[in-house]
């Protein structure tokens, strides 16, 4: 696959922004959109917009045929037994939210463990937060080790006959640390511990495959995967999906509904209360299909030369401290540079045109127990070249310059 | 944008080496700010005596060069001024990073003024503003003895 090809796809890196050529190193928190992605949402908005399953006028039956092939594009993508075990939700964090609220209400008492790690992202806790504070039910977090992981053992050390369900990351958006996330779910189901799958950076950097992986739940952030934001999936095994109760009630939900009572609609739209993001969830297509283009081994190859390239570049940079050493590791560099804060890091490539994150990522369980206030990271993706490291690693220097380093 | 205009020397100097940061005995005001977005925090101690007068102040905390030089600028500004006085700075100064282009108070010396026109370099970058003025709401809430936590995020 030829890179500059596939960069030549995507707008933004068409024009300077701010008088520099782009080096987007913020993937991990959103990715560039492909050209096709864009004009797919102008072109429906113009050309074919209709409200989905609902009207039967042309532009309905088209809007509603075009919203359902996502839903079979992704249960293709992803190898789901079954297209209904795929729900359209606002993002990832609403799926999750989704996971958290019906099984709470149905399976979790006071005394109940939610089994998380200590690397998951706010998502992944902060729902089940809500539960702790409506139930009084309990959160476990299973430990990482020195090299940012967290380990087949470590999760097993925490499961007790109290766990009700785990639900870790699939990919740390912080270590990089790719969990065991086969192997969790074995030892899960042989307690009969369903398990949720936090896939927001699994989906875009990894191959997925449900039925070999086996989770219950896996949750996808679209804007990630070089689609629209306002549009994550929820996968959830069949069962799940007929035994949990409806997340958020309105139209498009029911079946029926009367004074006295309402019973809800079928899979999938049981979970899809109220007008989608259609025109998101039809330009999805278009982000899967350029996906799948290129190939996601492909994708995995060449980011895994950018990590190799990246890591030994940034380990000979003086000052530079890379966090974590996970030894399956995906596109993710999270370092500080010895006197400058992260902020001072970003704002200081910024000028040059090098876009990374400060902060804490969303994960400031993690960073407490890293004993950091906040780290510098820079995230990749499809379009990125050794260039960008080499200007990530020059702009690194400016740094230090200025701090007298 | 000059990167030059918003790293001076100054603000590297205060921002390695901050003044007045600790934590003192006898503080009778006090509060805390922090910036959700970035997990920066600040802690501010001062002690007013019976004339209302800030006779001394300290803060603990950690942040970017932008937030640390910015705390620590305040702190030396404010010390042996009236509370009075201490407001008028302080309102002075939120106004400068915002949108004025020079202090207006009369109670700052020039070579003051100066001083803290080190931070105006802020403005060209909007989404570091917060770093600058995160310590300088934190006192205010010290001085009307607020409870609540100050937050950037509001």
């Amino acid at each position: 696959m030829n890179i500059d090809d596939i960069k030549r796809e995507f707008p933004i890196f068409d024009d300077k922004i701010q008088n520099n050529d782009l080096v987007y190193l913020d993937s991990a928190n959103s990715s560039q959109k492909p050209r096709i992605v864009v004009d797919r949402i102008y072109d429906f908005y113009t050309k074919e917009f209709s409200n989905v399953g609902r009207s039967v006028h042309y532009l309905a039956v088209a809007a509603t045929n075009l919203y359902e092939q996502t839903r079979v594009s992704v249960q293709k993508y992803i190898n789901a037994k079954d297209k209904d075990e795929i729900v359209f939700t606002k993002g990832a964090t609403e799926a999750i939210n989704l996971v958290a609220n019906t099984f709470g209400q149905k399976y979790l008492s006071e005394g109940d463990e939610v089994l998380l790690t200590e690397l998951e992202h706010h998502s992944n806790y902060v729902p089940w937060h809500f539960l702790r504070k409506a139930k009084n039910i309990k959160i476990e977090f299973a430990e990482i080790n020195d090299n940012g992981e967290v380990t087949l053992e470590a999760i097993e050390k925490k499961i007790t006959n109290k766990t009700k369900i785990i639900s870790v990351s699939h990919l740390s958006n912080v270590t990089g640390a790719i969990l065991p996330i086969k192997e969790i779910v074995q030892l899960a189901h042989s307690k009969n511990i369903p398990v949720l799958i936090d896939g927001c950076q699994g989906a875009p950097h990894l191959k997925l495959d449900m039925q070999d992986i086996d989770c219950d739940f896996y949750a996808i952030s679209g804007h990630k995967m070089y689609g629209p934001t306002g549009i994550g999936i929820l996968y959830a095994k069949k069962k799940w999906l007929e035994d949990l109760p409806p997340y958020q009630g309105g139209g498009g939900m029911i079946n029926e509904v009367k004074k006295e009572g309402i019973t809800y609609g079928e899979l999938p739209n049981k979970y899809e209360a109220g007008t989608m993001a259609t025109a998101q969830v039809i330009a999805f297509n278009e982000s899967i299909k350029f996906m799948e283009k290129i190939g996601i081994q492909n994708i995995e190859k060449h980011e895994k030369e950018l990590l190799d390239y990246g890591l030994e570049k940034l380990r000979k940079n003086n000052s530079v401290n890379i966090i974590g050493n996970p030894k399956e590791k995906g596109g993710v560099i999270s370092f500080t540079i010895e006197g400058v804060h992260p902020h001072d890091i970003a704002t200081i490539l910024d000028e040059d045109g090098v876009a990374i994150r400060a902060g804490h990522h969303c994960c400031q369980i993690l960073h407490d127990k890293l004993n950091l206030p906040a780290t510098a990271r820079a995230s990749f993706g499809v379009y990125n070249t050794k260039d960008d490291i080499d200007k990530l690693d020059e702009a690194i220097n400016k740094c230090k310059k200025i701090f007298n380093l | 944008m000059d990167l030059k205009d918003l790293y001076q020397e100054i603000i590297l100097d205060h921002g390695k080496n901050p003044r007045n940061l600790g934590k003192f005995d006898n503080y009778n005001k006090d509060a805390k700010g922090n910036n959700p977005l970035c997990g920066d925090n600040v802690h501010v101690y001062l002690r007013l005596n019976e004339n209302k007068k800030v006779e001394d102040i300290a803060f603990e905390g950690h942040g970017c060069a932008i937030s640390m030089a910015s705390a620590s600028i305040m702190t030396d500004m404010v010390r042996g001024k009236e509370e009075k006085e201490v407001k008028e700075i302080v309102t002075d100064f939120l106004g400068m990073i915002k949108e004025k282009d020079s202090l207006e108070t009369n109670i700052l010396k020039e070579d003051e003024k100066t001083k803290l026109m080190s931070l105006s370099g802020v403005k060209q970058y909007p989404m570091r503003v917060k770093c600058a003025t995160l310590s300088w709401h934190t006192l205010t809430s010290a001085l009307d003895n607020s409870d609540q936590i100050v937050k950037t995020e509001d």
